[in-house]
């Protein structure tokens, strides 16, 4: 049953020209990156031949472009979740899937699912160019895998964020505003805590830092695999995800 | 009052499908629904009549599992909707009053997913959804996109969206609304159709095609159920004590309220007169042999019948809450 809701969901995204320009876009400013990396990465070859451990392909371009790559996906993952529910709610096509033997969490599970499968092929095509390498040379594959499970649990949770956002409203618009705002909120708890002791103590920048979401990813990007890290992302993605369908049962409560 | 439920399910055996026991519904201070009590029957289609904002559509979406009710309980085929809302809804059809419809996909697309939603078998989804189609006449659209179709075909395509999985009950919230006359006959005819093997309740403020279409009447005014009854019994209701008669040599009105059962005479502008008469003692027979014997050259005899509207009208304002005739009787 969720996977009928996923699949629809997916088609319907691939029926409005949202999708492929997101995917367009992300893909461009990803690879004129990429390209600039290699770039960089060639010009100062001969140089790091010379050093003794010095970073490789994987280290000076796979790791960077992953790091651009979070970024660009927090701008851009809010335009692809806020219609999620706020449309269905504007549209009143969610009274189909309220009035049909289905579970709030399986409306919500179907939904991640749906939304999840479009960010995991965008995520296949960012993958492609540190593959691409492989034409050439060699790449450190666990770094490589290790960041792009990163990279991958960052979108889940991104994803998880912005259905959330998108069952609280019915204006996409908005949702798309609170998923972005919420995001980059959570992703610059970091700072705070790197900037310390000014305004907030030691002990709750190192709270807040603990809980931004790039401070999770920079080990697993630098190939350093933690299970904490995972199991951060994974009950991040688990709390909105169920905050979701409260969030959805209790449309049909009080208004 | 009695609460137990299981009392019900086995009172539900076999003639009432559906069962809505004192529902309340609050929107803030608002009260959209208050006691609202009625039972649905097997194959019976109930109209759901009233004023705008009387209440309709929040019955409906409560009955549909849209909604959930302030107070009060809905058990449909037994089986109670806040419960169990996954049984329930398997058993139930909805179209609202905007119909669900992602306006991306085909008709054939979306009809597939609701079947699916619905989940009907693999092996008979399609022939659920050819079935649906046709009874709802849109074979020949099938392969169209549903935000190219014009309003009445929507409403064709919301109205197949609830009955894909030939649920026993089908809710349609104005089903006829925005369509054209020969569409609304369609649709009237459709309902017609499904009332054999489905149980529907249609709202409307459209009050012939209460008669046209409905087995039984219940009309809701700011919340309140204010008239439960059947089509026989609303007909009976607008039996009117007055009929209209034009004679080319009239006798004097004297000699017509002497006439067994007349009560008065009221002569109208264009010389035809109105008779009022106590009920149930027509004075019709009488007057035509008198006519006869006298040569009063009666050519026209009009029973006067009370329109709907005038019965609507005159329950919605005059009685708040007086005629709920309770079908527990």
């Amino acid at each position: 049953m969720m996977f009928t809701i996923a699949a629809r969901e997916l088609r319907s995204l691939f029926l409005s020209p949202l999708a492929w320009s997101i995917m367009a876009v992300v893909e461009f400013i990803l690879a004129y990156l990429y390209l600039a990396q290699i770039e960089t990465f060639m010009q100062i070859q001969p140089r790091l031949a010379g050093l003794e451990g010095a970073p490789g392909v994987t280290g000076l371009v796979v790791v960077p472009l992953f790091g651009s790559a979070a970024i660009v996906l927090l701008l851009v993952v809010p335009l692809v979740t806020m219609r999620l529910i706020s449309e269905e709610r504007r549209a009143q096509t969610i009274s189909l899937l309220f009035s049909a033997p289905v579970s709030m969490s399986e409306i919500i599970l179907g939904k991640y699912f749906g939304i999840m499968a479009f960010l995991l092929l965008v995520l296949a095509m960012i993958a492609l160019m540190p593959l691409a390498l492989l034409l050439g040379g060699s790449i450190d594959m666990g770094m490589f895998l290790s960041g792009l499970l990163g990279l991958t649990l960052l979108l889940a949770s991104f994803a998880a964020v912005g259905l959330f956002m998108s069952t609280l409203t019915e204006q996409p618009a908005i949702a798309a505003v609170g998923s972005f705002g919420m995001l980059l909120l959570l992703w610059m708890l970091d700072w705070a805590g790197n900037a310390g002791g000014g305004v907030v103590n030691e002990h709750v920048s190192g709270i807040l830092a603990y809980l931004s979401l790039l401070r999770h990813y920079e080990p697993l990007l630098k190939g350093v695999f933690d299970s904490a890290d995972v199991i951060y992302y994974l009950l991040f993605i688990v709390l909105f995800l169920g905050l979701s369908v409260r969030r959805l049962d209790a449309d049909r409560l009080q208004h | 009052m009695e609460r137990p439920c299981f009392m019900y399910n086995g009172a539900m055996s076999n003639d009432v499908l559906v069962r809505v026991e004192h529902l309340f519904r609050y929107y803030g201070d608002i009260c959209a629904l208050h006691d609202v009590t009625f039972d649905i029957g097997k194959g019976e289609v109930l109209g759901l009549l009233g004023p705008n904002g009387a209440g309709k559509s929040t019955t409906m979406q409560i009955l549909s599992g849209n909604l959930a009710p302030s107070a009060g309980r809905v058990w449909i085929n037994g089986i109670d909707i806040l419960d169990q809302p996954k049984l329930a809804k398997a058993a139930l059809g909805y179209l609202p009053d905007q119909p669900p419809l992602y306006r991306e996909l085909t008709v054939d697309e979306y009809l597939n997913y609701c079947a699916r939603l619905n989940r009907i078998p693999r092996d008979r989804r399609d022939a659920a959804v050819d079935k649906a189609k046709q009874r709802c006449g849109l074979t020949e659209v099938g392969a169209r996109l549903i935000g190219n179709l014009s309003k009445g075909y929507q409403q064709r395509v919301g109205i197949a969206q609830a009955i894909v999985h030939t649920p026993v009950l089908v809710i349609l919230d104005e089903p006829t609304v925005g369509l054209d006359p020969i569409q609304v006959r369609e649709i009237r005819a459709l309902i017609r159709e499904l009332s054999g093997e489905h149980s529907v309740i249609l709202s409307t403020h459209i009050l012939p095609e209460v008669q046209a279409t409905c087995d039984r009447v219940q009309i809701i005014n700011k919340g309140r159920l204010v008239l439960n009854d059947s089509i026989d019994g609303l007909l009976a209701r607008m039996q009117s004590s007055s009929m209209l008669v034009a004679l080319r040599n009239p006798p004097p009105v004297l000699e017509l309220e002497s006439l067994p059962g007349v009560r008065s005479v009221a002569p109208l502008p264009d010389g035809r007169l109105r008779l009022h008469y106590f009920p149930d003692a027509s004075p019709a027979q009488v007057l035509v042999e008198r006519s006869v014997q006298h040569n009063w050259g009666l050519y026209e005899l009009t029973p006067e019948r009370m329109s709907l509207e005038e019965i609507f009208v005159d329950i919605t304002r005059t009685e708040p809450h007086a005629v709920v005739a309770e079908e527990a009787a």
